[in-house]
């Protein structure tokens, strides 16, 4: 039994379904429904975060292994196992889409159409992140997955924008086939090691070429997920399409995932080829933070905008994973976990835009500031973080995964320095142009300023940046133990491969 | 003699024939009523036979029950069940198609398709084989009026005789050849270091009447159209019960009599398969009829099927037998929802009259997206484990050609699957479908529970399945 005494990790993946079940019973007219839809799907996130706070408390912060694990049999003779369990990599990423959830509830609380369908997509996509974040089974990371397509297309194209099916299929389209590819790996894993037990695999030796082909099938499924370039085009048109409670969890949750599977799979599983591919990814990563802030600096578009800024910055996240070093993955966690809340936040705020003004463009937009200042106080501390000012979160994950860079490469760490001034640039452009100057619209001269349910969205979400900013260790406390047996671990299994190859006088002809 | 082996058909045999003079002296307008309900009631008397049958070897080595007849067999008793709750509305609606012969026939047919996957010898394989398609040729044109009826009734009877032609000839060379047609014999003879070549043209004989009947690439051209033209409620029987009988047949004739052809006959299914999975991802997506879909989509979930049996271990029989349940379970929903399409008393069965369906009847829209994105392969759905156990059958294997072809022909699949969710979730309403009857409402209920907690019940189907991949192989 685990540290909570009881199956936490289970209770808080299942419970949102319970949630499910409530929201399925409710009967009546179509606005009570509504009403009791949306007040038992917000219970039901707040109870599950509650809950995983217990995690932030609990949670032992001086052990690297896994810790809080349950285990139940499930088919032993192919080897798969219910594992649940999480580590100093997971756990941050648990609280942060228990935290995400209530907010992305919340600012739906305005949709109108298929409430009740809308809440029970939901809680259900909930079961799936938690449970994908928690899963120690490969198979059931996998069934996690894929599970979080099919409310997620559900919440861009039946509550999305214009041209929602289109975003919504080709999100699937892009994600189904990216994770079948992984399928594929993950049947070779399963078939070498006769498990898919994720502690076993972390321990299982594979060849050179076995890692090579499932690093290639691994990153079909992550790299789309990330996004990274050039596969990122579904994530510019699904943010565009999809209402902003998906858009906040896309960018908050689904963006982590990819990156929370790098570090589970890719680099401790595979780290002869993660070191072979480790200039590719570079490669990918600084072309994608230079494309992505240039093109953002063009957009008129805010939801666009801020969709590239947020590839721009998954992108810094590649980088430093691939380094290798404390620093950088320490880095990468926190640019992940930054962008989770702070790009999360834009979202909301270009939201808070739209219901106002019903338009994404900031054509004619300006002068905000004279009728919402409370609104661009708290715009402004998420635009500097996305930013990376010291003393908000950006800034920690850009300098850790920059120091990391410079370990390996100067030219890398100075082409991930660029994004500083670039994001600096159109943020800031963006900024005046929406805040400053004179109110010109007609339309604009009636703005109210923030109601109450979204101070409540975005207050904690700035409390978070600048606690982030500030007090960093509070976080880095749960990950430092694991990633630093992980930066350990990858040295030694490297000059363990390369020693061998050394002892071997046809190492050359067998490699 | 052990005559008890073969008890739960001779007591299906009996019972049919026992309804079907029920039915001829029974008052014509509810006749066709009390058949269908005698007929579940036989069928749930058989299943019964079946559990508690002894299990063996009988009739002279013609006839065997073993863990892997008994576990294909209550699959086909379900299949049949459900199809004939589908048909008592169905039938009813159309005109002239509520006849007591209908149930009767379903259990003919049934009958037909447990001998055939108890057969231990070429002939009892034949003669089930052949009382299984007798019935089911007869109620493909049931609709004796409508032409499209009858015209699936005598394609499928064409192509179902020439199939079967081809089956006699590759038996009877078998027979030349090894001189028995008793599948431990056959097996017996091949053992010989280098088997003659007869024999081998034999095997392929069999294997290609065998594949037709199953409407494997490149033998499937009767489905569409078969599947198209016959009243839907007999299509929903011909996807889902043969279906499974016949690859549990294939199962066990390439395993057991021909199992030391495996490396002959290896690649030859391998090619079907792989042949059967694309044309069944990629003729699906200019379809514009649900039923013709459905009936590309088969065939490939017929190759899917097949990869557990080019893997040619007791692994691919589990996995293959765990496909076949799943999958009967699918089909039937998603024809049960094609059923339920119906406007001002007048089936339709174009894709675009789903449209907008999430918005008319949510439950029935979502049952048919659980089926297709089951289909498609998607946890947390029957399908995906499904696929998964074959995907891994073909790893285990080292064939990963097929795996591969497997993962391709999937992505292409999942394409048309959701153009269907889409029309009925996002496209503009068509008008809704007229009421429900509430035995088309069980079994739409009943499959797609089936198909979505499939999950749960995973641990124990697997254990069952793996029992009866062991008493194939020994």
């Amino acid at each position: 039994m685990n540290q909570a005494g009881f199956p936490l990790l289970s209770l808080l993946t299942f419970l949102p379904l319970v949630g499910c079940l409530v929201i399925l019973t409710v009967r009546g007219d179509e606005a009570t429904v509504a009403s009791n839809a949306r007040w038992a799907a917000l219970w039901t996130s707040l109870i599950v975060f509650v809950l995983s706070l217990v995690l932030w408390f609990e949670f032992d912060r001086g052990q690297a292994g896994f810790q809080f694990t349950e285990r139940l049999s499930w088919l032993p003779t192919y080897g798969i196992d219910y594992r649940m369990g999480i580590d100093g990599i997971s756990v941050l990423f648990v609280l942060i889409t228990t935290a995400l959830t209530p907010i992305a509830i919340l600012s739906s609380w305005t949709a109108k159409v298929r409430v009740r369908e809308y809440m029970l997509a939901f809680l259900f996509m909930e079961t799936t992140m938690i449970g994908l974040f928690c899963s120690l089974d490969f198979v059931m990371f996998f069934i996690f997955f894929e599970a979080v397509l099919i409310p997620m297309f559900l919440i861009i194209g039946v509550w999305g924008g214009e041209k929602r099916l289109y975003a919504a299929i080709k999100f699937f389209l892009y994600m189904f086939t990216g994770s079948m590819v992984m399928l594929l790996g993950i049947l070779a894993l399963w078939f070498h090691a006769g498990t898919t037990s994720i502690p076993v695999l972390l321990q299982t030796p594979l060849s050179r070429d076995m890692q090579f082909w499932l690093f290639l099938a691994f990153l079909a499924a992550f790299a789309v997920k990330i996004p990274i370039w050039p596969v990122h085009t579904w994530l510019i048109d699904a943010h565009r399409e999809a209402p902003i409670a998906g858009s906040v969890l896309l960018a908050g949750v689904l963006a982590n995932m990819g990156g929370y599977g790098f570090l589970r799979f890719s680099v401790p599983m595979l780290p002869n080829a993660a070191e072979y591919f480790a200039p590719l990814m570079f490669a990918l990563g600084v072309i994608a933070i230079i494309y992505t802030s240039v093109v953002a600096l063009v957009q008129r578009d805010m939801l666009k905008l801020v969709a590239y800024s947020s590839v721009g910055h998954m992108a810094i996240a590649v980088v430093g994973i691939f380094t290798f070093t404390v620093q950088g993955i320490e880095g990468s966690l926190f640019r992940m976990l930054s962008h989770g809340f702070i790009t999360a936040a834009l979202f909301l705020c270009v939201g808070v835009l739209m219901d106002r003004t019903r338009s994404q463009s900031m054509d004619g937009f300006g002068g905000v500031v004279h009728r919402m200042p409370f609104f661009a106080l708290l715009f402004m501390i998420f635009a500097m973080g996305t930013v990376g000012l010291p003393g908000t979160a950006g800034f920690i994950g850009e300098i850790l995964v920059i120091v990391g860079a410079l370990k390996v490469n100067f030219w890398v760490a100075f082409l991930t320095a660029i994004t500083l001034i670039i994001s600096a640039v159109y943020t800031l452009v963006w900024y005046r142009r929406i805040i400053f100057g004179a109110l010109v619209r007609p339309d604009l001269k009636a703005l109210v300023d923030l109601n109450g349910r979204e101070m409540a969205m975005l207050i904690p979400l700035v409390a978070l940046t600048l606690w982030m900013g500030l007090y960093p260790s509070s976080f880095s406390v749960f990950f430092d133990a694991t990633v630093g047996a992980m930066a350990q671990q990858h040295v030694a299994a490297i000059a363990g491969t390369t020693h061998l190859a050394a002892a071997l006088p046809m190492a050359g002809v067998i490699r | 003699m052990n005559w008890l082996v073969a008890l739960p058909e001779i007591a299906l045999a009996i019972l049919a024939m026992a309804i079907l003079l029920v039915g001829a002296f029974a008052p014509k307008p509810g006749a066709f009523r009390l058949a269908s309900m005698l007929s579940l009631g036989a069928l749930l008397i058989t299943t019964g036979l079946v559990a508690v049958a002894p299990q063996g070897i009988g009739y002279g080595g013609l006839f065997v029950a073993d863990a892997f007849s008994r576990f294909v067999k209550v699959v086909i008793l379900a299949s049949a069940a459900l199809a004939i709750i589908l048909s008592l509305d169905f039938n009813e609606r159309e005109d002239e198609m509520a006849r007591f012969e209908f149930p009767v026939l379903i259990l003919f047919a049934s009958a037909g398709m447990l001998i055939m996957v108890s057969a231990n010898n070429l002939m009892t394989l034949y003669l089930g084989l052949e009382l299984q398609s007798l019935a089911l040729y007869v109620i493909a044109a049931f609709a004796r009026d409508t032409l499209r009826s009858a015209e699936a009734g005598l394609k499928y009877f064409v192509l179902g005789s020439l199939a079967s032609g081809l089956l006699l000839y590759g038996i009877s060379l078998v027979y030349g050849f090894s001189g028995s047609m008793d599948f431990s014999r056959i097996a017996t003879a091949l053992l010989a270091p280098k088997p003659s070549a007869g024999l081998i043209v034999g095997m392929i004989f069999v294997l290609t009447g065998l594949s037709f009947k199953i409407a494997a690439v490149p033998f499937h051209m009767w489905s569409p159209d078969v599947y198209e033209g016959s009243p839907t409620s007999v299509t929903a029987l011909l996807g889902s019960a043969p279906k499974v009988a016949g690859i549990a047949l294939l199962l066990r004739v390439m395993l057991v009599p021909f199992g030391h052809l495996l490396p002959q006959w290896q690649l030859l299914i391998e090619i079907v398969s792989i042949a059967s999975m694309v044309l069944g991802s990629l003729a699906p997506i200019m379809q514009t009829n649900v039923k013709r879909l459905l009936a590309y989509s088969a065939i490939g979930h017929v190759g899917y099927a097949l990869m557990g049996l080019a893997a040619g271990n007791a692994n691919g029989v589990t996995d293959t037998l765990v496909y076949l349940a799943t999958y009967a379970f699918m089909a039937l929903g998603s024809f049960a929802v094609i059923i339920a399409m119906r406007r001002q008393g007048r089936p339709v069965e174009t894709i675009a009259d789903l449209s907008g369906l999430g918005r008319n009847d949510g439950a029935l829209a979502l049952v048919l997206a659980v089926f297709l994105l089951s289909m498609a392969g998607l946890p947390p759905f029957s399908g995906f484990f499904a696929k998964l156990y074959v995907f891994l059958a073909a790893v285990h294997s080292g064939l990963w050609t097929l795996a591969a072809f497997g993962i391709i022909t999937s992505i292409f699949g999942l394409y048309y699957y959701l153009r269907i969710v889409k029309v009925m979730y996002f496209d503009a309403p068509a008008g809704v479908f007229d009421h429900r009857a509430p035995s088309l409402s069980f079994v739409i209920a009943a499959t797609g529970i089936v198909t979505t907690f499939f999950i749960v019940v995973l641990g124990p189907v697997t254990a069952a399945a793996q029992a009866a991949a062991q008493a194939l192989l020994g």
